[in-house]
């Protein structure tokens, strides 16, 4: 029924959203699109699901931990793949192309190390409790995701919008150039961005992980065409579209799902990108490819 | 000047352009006589280069009429104004890098070499003799501007003088009636500018009628029958060198009010 | 002979496969040579693959027929969607054609007539290695003739410098088209042709893993010439036969050849200047 319906596609659109932010962070400001942001959202999965099951972590230090695997994971892209191409100039489709490559080596690695099969987290690490509001059943664990998201998101938001950090960012996003001659240390920032971006795919995977309660190696790939269909609605390198447009991804998913066919509901978020990248390329809130040097 | 019922070659009445509130140009109006050389020169940022962009179609005009041979151009593809018959060099120059002077050239030609797929495919007479008068063609155009003894080597390898000569060629090679240069002679040295004077004087005399945007005064003085001068998206004088080398409101422009 | 019998029975479908790739890394050349990074060649192959095989499961077409009409069924889509997607620019280029092969692939594994996941079983052996032989021949052929034409010349301008390309009086819009449908056509006829001699298809094949693999083959060797393709194609597919351990690391070893290609060998094994260069220093040291 359609309130139950509307918890799903909050829960499942506000870790979308936070996926997505990764994406575009790393877009806005180092003007890359990231194909291995889908690997790191799983490798954070797999992390987390490592401490919990071999170091016996309660969940919030594995979710602490899965960012922090994630985001060195990130870290070590930008330094050794992306820096080297910064450094020549290369246009803008070989560093994509290098992290389609980098995707496909994690998530190579991740199902030798763990195997191909379907992985869970242990029943008592998950948030149990569930209650109902009204008619709608709601699990504490929809709670405990969509108040991670949303906290992560506002940290975010607010550091973007009202610090100093934030505001070099924001000076990089618009011209690296003019930044460096600002003063700003565009290379340590690029390398803080490739940190905190992966870092929030990391512990979207977490959620999603908890959320389905299934860890495959390959549950990066259909996440990375979600981001891409999500930054793509909401413009790329815009914030407030990451979140609006993974909102909204979630919704159209959920609602096809239930209201038209499971398949349908897959194919949604390639319908949706498909039309939207024919009838407005530059999405809800994007600004053009190029930015000036 | 020119018989009434043979239209000039080029002829921009009333045109203005404005991106959203800015007016980069505003009743821009002048007429380009066939066979002859024309300059359009003005301070840094008086819009000139954007009359190029308008011409060849990579912008549209807000407002006023473009006309080449009594044609509009006006929302045709900039391809299709080439094929009209008007090619253009640019300020910054972009030439193909990874090609070899040759080649480069013989992209211009691309219009005017009629064969298709099954030509190529079945590598007919046809083709092939194309071909070969093509590289002919290229040969002989490289040679106008002195660069057929290196036709075989990378055009990323061309100092920045012989880069602009390339693109001279290539222009050429489209068989324009109408050259559009933008700064043909900007960091060149002066014999390499006396050289590129000549040529454009020799191709005038061949028939094509040339359209310059300059700023090395002595070049254009020199060269141009007839001069535009635009300032802040404005023409404030036309005429020919000696006229508007006297205009009170050029001299203005150029030097501004510290003269008084 | 009764050793090549013996080689043959053993290794014939590991030759068709390199004939195959060769053929499917040459179509993404032909789009890469015009400036384009399509990720659609292998849903246009998987178009060819299920096109061919269902005119010969259900109509019983000939073979020749078949090939055919597995490289104009994506040619047409390749056309359809080709003008309004070819707008686009770079990276939201490979977006979009990334998007349009995971609609293709759910739309297939969703149809009951192409056996939705289970794909098509018992496609009758029709391929033989004379027909790949003489197809990538013809292809080769083809491209190398296109290459040094105005055609050739054009699709390398576009790839540089697309306006300077529009002022020369190059229609780019047409001539992208050209080359996208065109690359559609080759990876269709490579989808027929495998699609019998493997006797089974299904959507699995031809999905992003699919067209990464295609990319890794043309960037590998080199997209500078037509010999970069198929040299990387024959190495991406004789190397996991030849370690028989790497076969399970095919993906790894795969992502690892982008990284490093892209890091260190940026136009690939055969870049023909570099190797031309090479071949006049050899002899200039014997003058």
């Amino acid at each position: 029924m359609l309130e139950q319906q509307l918890l799903n596609a909050l829960t499942l659109g506000s870790v979308y959203a936070l996926f997505a932010l990764g994406f575009t962070l790393v877009f806005g400001v180092l003007a890359v699109i990231n194909l291995s942001h889908g690997a790191v959202f799983m490798v954070g999965s797999y992390a987390a699901l490592a401490m919990v099951s071999h170091l016996n972590a309660p969940l919030w230090v594995a979710m602490l931990g899965a960012m922090v695997v994630s985001g060195t994971i990130g870290l070590l892209v930008d330094v050794l793949v992306l820096k080297p191409l910064r450094a020549r100039n290369a246009p803008h489709l070989i560093p994509m192309i290098a992290t389609i490559g980098v995707g496909i080596m994690l998530t190579s690695a991740a199902q030798g190390l763990f195997g191909a099969e379907v992985l869970r987290f242990p029943e008592d690490v998950m948030p149990a409790g569930e209650f109902m509001v009204g008619d709608v059943h709601v699990r504490a664990l929809e709670i405990a995701i969509v108040a991670i998201a949303f906290l992560l998101m506002a940290v975010l938001f607010t550091i973007l919008k009202r610090t100093q950090l934030g505001r070099a960012l924001r000076a990089i996003a618009e011209s690296p150039k003019a930044a460096y001659l600002l003063g700003i240390n565009v290379e340590g920032l690029f390398h803080i961005t490739s940190f905190v971006a992966a870092a929030l795919g990391g512990i979207a995977g977490v959620l999603i992980g908890l959320n389905f309660n299934a860890i495959t190696p390959f549950m990066g790939q259909p996440m990375l065409h979600k981001g891409i269909a999500v930054i793509i609605l909401g413009g790329m390198g815009d914030i407030r579209g990451a979140l609006i447009g993974g909102l909204f991804l979630g919704f159209a998913e959920v609602i096809s799902k239930a209201y038209l066919s499971s398949q349908m509901g897959d194919a949604v978020a390639f319908g949706l990108l498909f039309l939207i990248l024919l009838v407005r390329p530059s999405g809800l809130f994007g600004r053009k490819l190029e930015r000036k040097a | 000047m020119n018989a009434p019922q043979q239209p000039n070659l080029l002829s921009i009445r009333n045109v203005g352009k404005h991106f959203g509130g800015l007016h980069v140009l505003q009743d821009v109006s002048f007429e380009v006589p066939a066979g002859s050389i024309y300059g359009l020169i003005g301070p840094n940022g008086a819009g000139k280069t954007t009359v190029f962009n308008l011409i060849t179609g990579l912008l549209t005009p807000s407002a006023g009429q473009i006309d080449f041979q009594g044609q509009t151009l006006i929302g045709l593809e900039p391809h299709r104004i080439t094929h009209q018959g008007i090619a253009r060099t640019f300020q910054n120059i972009r030439i193909f890098k990874e090609m070899d002077l040759l080649e480069n050239v013989m992209v211009g030609m691309h219009d005017h070499l009629n064969y298709g797929g099954f030509g190529i495919f079945l590598n007919s007479p046809a083709c092939r003799a194309a071909e070969k008068k093509a590289r002919e063609r290229a040969l002989e155009l490289l040679s106008w501007v002195g660069l057929d003894h290196k036709a075989d080597m990378l055009a990323d390898n061309l100092s920045y003088g012989d880069q602009r000569k390339l693109e001279f060629a290539r222009a050429l090679a489209t068989e324009p009636k109408l050259l559009l240069l933008d700064e043909p002679v900007a960091g060149m040295n002066p014999s390499e500018k006396t050289i590129l004077m000549e040529e454009i004087n020799n191709i005038r005399n061949r028939g094509y009628g040339v359209f310059m945007i300059e700023h090395d005064m002595r070049f254009v003085m020199g060269l141009c029958d007839r001069i535009a001068v635009l300032n802040f998206g404005r023409i404030i004088a036309e005429g020919t060198p000696d006229e508007v080398r006297n205009n009170p409101d050029v001299i203005e422009a150029y030097l501004g009010k510290e003269d008084e | 002979m009764e050793w090549f019998n013996d080689f043959w029975s053993t290794y014939s479908t590991l030759v068709f496969s390199v004939g195959v790739h060769a053929l499917l890394a040459l179509s993404i050349w032909l789009t890469l040579s015009c400036g384009l990074l399509s990720l659609a060649n292998a849903a246009f192959m998987g178009v060819g693959a299920y096109v061919s095989a269902l005119l010969t499961l259900h109509l019983e077409w000939s073979f020749g027929s078949v090939l055919l009409a597995g490289g104009i069924a994506p040619t047409l889509v390749a056309l359809i969607i080709g003008a309004p997607v070819l707008r686009l620019s770079g990276v939201y280029l490979a977006m979009a054609t990334l998007a349009f092969g995971e609609v293709v692939r759910i739309t297939v594994l969703n149809l009951e007539i192409t056996g939705g996941p289970e794909g098509l079983n018992g496609i009758p052996l029709a391929t033989e290695g004379w027909h790949i032989a003489l197809i990538l021949a013809v292809a080769v052929y083809g491209l190398a003739r296109l290459r040094r034409s105005k055609v050739g010349r054009a699709f390398e301008a576009i790839k540089e410098d697309e306006v300077a390309a529009r002022l020369m009086g190059i229609n780019v819009d047409r001539y992208k088209l050209l080359a996208f449908s065109l690359g559609a056509f080759i990876a269709g006829v490579a989808g027929a042709l495998n699609a019998h001699f493997t006797f089974f298809i299904s959507p699995r094949e031809y999905g992003f893993e699919n067209a990464v693999d295609i990319l890794t083959m043309a960037v590998l060797g080199g997209t500078s010439s037509l010999i970069g393709p198929m040299l990387g194609s024959s190495i991406l597919t004789l190397l996991p036969e030849l370690l028989r351990s790497l076969q399970d690391f095919r993906s790894l070893v795969n992502g690892a050849v982008l990284v490093l290609v892209v890091l260190f060998l940026p136009k690939g094994l055969w870049e023909s200047r570099r190797i031309r260069a090479f071949f006049k220093r050899l002899k200039g040291g014997q003058a």
